[in-house]
């Protein structure tokens, strides 16, 4: 029996037929979903800048915290060079910038915990204090459980690089999960901006 | 009609059924990740929630056909149209619009499973587990120490209501875990829906040659994507305010009210384009096949349906205008309102232009599509005159607004999903419905739609508030109400005719074979129902209607695109 394949009827198709990678265009996807998250947290910050009847305000306790941010900023760049070495199969190479990725993403966390543990501690700025801590921590908050993900999923591949698991085959996976950390170090960007620039 | 079994690259050979243990026959479905059986279940859940909401619906009406009625107490009428709401929208419109798109784009594209099987299954059984977490609230909301209650905050739950001062216990919760439960599921399918578009695509369908069913699928993941985030946002900062004592709508701290209307209607008024993209999906595709005709204006189209998914996105605050927003945000949500009536009004005379000069065949799937075609344009018209502020500061919060909204949401979703039902049923079970019973469907639905909403507009324009639960005798509401009242009744036998006729079909109904109704997109290229693997050989096209060009290849449509 012919099929539905037997449709065009003159000549075979000229052109060779490729889509773009699935992965690719699901994480673009979940992308452009996060993104709206975000954007509603961040309107949300922007809206009450100012507007909290108490104390104590975004210019008395915080602080540029420009360490975790170059820390991050460049984990975007390790992981780039990891993804670029995979898919020339230099394996070692592969497993040193994912490790150095996994370790400046770990310290931007690191510096994290601290200034909460700051701000609550020292400064005794809670989620329920005012209207800066509701919105502070929760548009942080989101964004460090976004950087939690990316470390598990980072650790996950640099544990399966370890036991030699990972080859030149996998090159576009790995760059599904570079596509994710570098919108989370995009979106630390606005959260920097808008939290400690423009808020401040 | 069906003549067209002779015809080559149709495969015609049933699906083999061999019968099996009922266990077995229980594990597949609950462990599947096939599109066409997640699809099923999708729109079988949605029925079942259809049944429950519809009773809602008829409850509510007994309760208004009279005045200074009590056949329910206000609490639990309270409770009826917030459960009615959220239901019909979260758990009928959205997954039996995903369930078709679920069962039908693969096969439109000529692949055989969506991108991510595994995430289609999770998405599908955290949207059922949302729902069954809703209606659990009736016996759970209040914890152990007392009797459960379901929510009664209004299917937009306006803040300050939703605080824990106002709404003790747990009923809220439950309605904001499942509705942001449905939202990960939602999100989830629609990710699948776009990357399966994108990436899935069989040999030689450029976007150009997609049928336009899946290219409103793909406007309406991409629309997914940037409204039903922002509900889900509004969700985790509601549950925070409840429970970690944040202050985003908590107005005694400086918190806003407003600002929870506006992350609700971000999502709410594009909500209703993500319901209506898929119906015009299956206009567009039953239309041209009960008129033979191509469709007019492929091109129009598309651009009509992604310039409807741009706008939709900017019109959320009509619903906002007695809030007090200002005259320059009010004109521009006006204004913003009155162009997306022109990309869907194009739609309308691209319709009308296909069926103009065909061969009309009258069957059910047709003739839901024409009654759609009116009553979509009159629930515009109506949306016209709400979308302009001083027109909306008479009638907001009336019944007038109810009547327009369901209108868009039965006259029109629904009817376009039931079209749905009529056409693809003989693909999906391999039997065709019983066309008498169709049309006893089609007609008493229709006179129970008009019915119905025609003249709930009326009282509406008299001043009757929305949400009341009862009214006095003298306003001169009782035989309005009494007439919408018996309404449901046609549309609740209706229903039941459409359901009668869905099983006995099942057994009795007569063998489709592959292509019915003499159609041309993919899906008819393969058995019904399809099997597992949808193509035995991946199918290649040269045009938008491949079995046209299969059927007439002296004359194909590649020759003209």
């Amino acid at each position: 029996m012919r099929d539905a394949t037997t449709i065009p009827i003159e000549s075979p198709l000229e052109t060779p037929w490729t889509l773009p990678y699935r992965g690719t265009v699901g994480m673009a996807c979940l992308i452009i979903a996060e993104s709206a998250i975000f954007l509603i947290f961040v309107v949300a910050y922007i809206f009450y800048i100012g507007k909290s009847l108490t104390g104590p305000t975004p210019a008395q306790v915080l602080e540029l915290p420009i360490f975790g941010t170059v820390c991050l900023l460049s984990s975007s760049i390790t992981v780039h060079f990891a993804v670029a070495a995979l898919r020339k199969s230099k394996l070692r190479a592969f497993t040193g910038w994912l490790a150095g990725t996994v370790l400046l993403g770990s310290i931007f966390l690191l510096t994290t915990a601290r200034e909460w543990y700051h701000l609550i501690h020292d400064e005794g700025l809670t989620i329920q204090t005012n209207l800066f801590g509701t919105t502070y921590y929760s548009l942080v908050g989101l964004h460090a459980t976004h950087v939690v993900v990316g470390l598990i999923m980072l650790s996950l591949a640099l544990g399966f690089s370890l036991s030699g698991l990972v080859t030149e085959e996998h090159s576009e996976k790995l760059e599904t999960l570079s596509l994710y950390w570098h919108f989370v170090d995009a979106v630390w960007i606005v959260v920097f901006t808008v939290v400690y620039v423009v808020g401040r | 009609m069906s003549t067209t079994y002779a015809v080559e690259g149709i495969d015609g050979t049933p699906a083999t059924q061999q019968s099996r243990p009922p266990l077995n026959v229980v594990f597949e479905w609950l462990t599947t990740v096939d599109h066409k059986k997640i699809g099923l279940m999708y729109i079988t859940y949605a029925l079942i929630f259809l049944v429950i909401g519809g009773v809602q619906a008829v409850l509510m009406r007994i309760q208004l056909a009279v005045s200074n009625n009590h056949f329910v107490s206000p609490q639990v009428f309270n409770r009826l149209f917030t459960m009615h709401g959220t239901t019909m929208i979260f758990f009928v419109a959205m997954p039996i619009v995903f369930g078709w798109g679920n069962y039908l784009v693969p096969l439109m594209i000529g692949a055989r499973d969506m991108a991510f099987p595994r995430l289609n299954a999770f998405s599908f059984w955290i949207s059922a587990f949302a729902g069954l977490l809703l209606y659990f609230s009736y016996v759970g909301a209040s914890g152990l120490y007392a009797a459960g209650s379901a929510p009664d905050v209004g299917w937009f739950a306006y803040a300050p209501l939703t605080a824990r001062v106002f709404s003790p216990g747990h009923s809220t919760d439950y309605w904001t875990l499942a509705v942001f439960l449905s939202g990960i599921g939602s999100i989830g399918t629609c990710l699948n829906f776009a990357t399966t578009i994108i990436s899935m695509r069989c040999k030689g369908m450029k976007m150009s040659k997609m049928p336009l069913l899946v290219w409103l699928y793909l406007v309406m993941s991409g629309l997914v994507f940037v409204t039903i985030s922002p509900l889900t946002a509004a969700q985790i900062m509601l549950t925070m305010d409840r429970y970690l004592g944040s202050h985003f709508f908590d107005t005694q701290a400086g918190g806003s009210a407003v600002l929870w209307m506006h992350f609700f209607w971000i999502f709410g008024h594009p909500e209703v384009y993500v319901l209506i993209l898929p119906s015009f999906a299956i206009i567009n595709e039953v239309v041209p096949v009960f008129s033979r005709k191509a469709i007019f204006g492929y091109p129009t189209m598309v651009a009509a349906s992604v310039g409807i998914g741009f706008i939709s996105t900017s019109v959320w605050a009509h619903h906002m205008f007695s809030v007090g927003m200002g005259a320059a945000a009010n004109t521009f949500f006006v204004f913003a309102t009155m162009v997306i009536s022109v990309p869907t009004g194009m739609k309308i005379f691209n319709w009308l232009a296909t069926i103009w000069g065909g061969k009309v065949i009258f069957a059910t799937p047709m003739l839901f599509c024409i009654g759609f075609l009116f009553q979509f344009l009159i629930a515009g018209l109506t949306g016209i005159m709400l979308g302009s502020a001083p027109f909306d500061w008479q009638l907001t919060n009336s019944y007038f607004v109810v009547a327009h909204f369901h209108y868009v949401i039965v006259g029109g979703i629904l009817f376009a999903v039931f079209a749905a039902f009529y056409y693809w049923y003989p693909k999906v079970t391999g039997r065709m419905l019983s066309e008498t019973l169709g049309k006893w469907h089609f007609w008493l639905f229709v006179i129970g739609f008009h019915l119905t909403f025609d003249f709930m507009h009326i009282p509406g324009i008299l001043g009757m508030p929305r949400r009341i639960y009862t009214y006095e005798a003298s306003r001169g509401w009782d035989g309005l109400n009494m007439i919408v009242g018996i309404g449901t009744v046609f549309q609740a036998v209706g229903i039941l005719v459409f359901v009668y006729n869905m099983v006995h079909s099942y057994f009795k109904g007569k063998e489709a074979g592959p292509d019915p109704w003499d159609a041309w997109t993919l899906e008819w290229s393969t058995s019904s129902p399809p099997p597992d693997y949808n193509f035995a050989v991946l199918p290649a096209v040269k045009s938008r209607r491949p079995l046209w060009d299969l059927k007439h290849p002296e004359d194909p449509d590649s020759d003209y695109e």
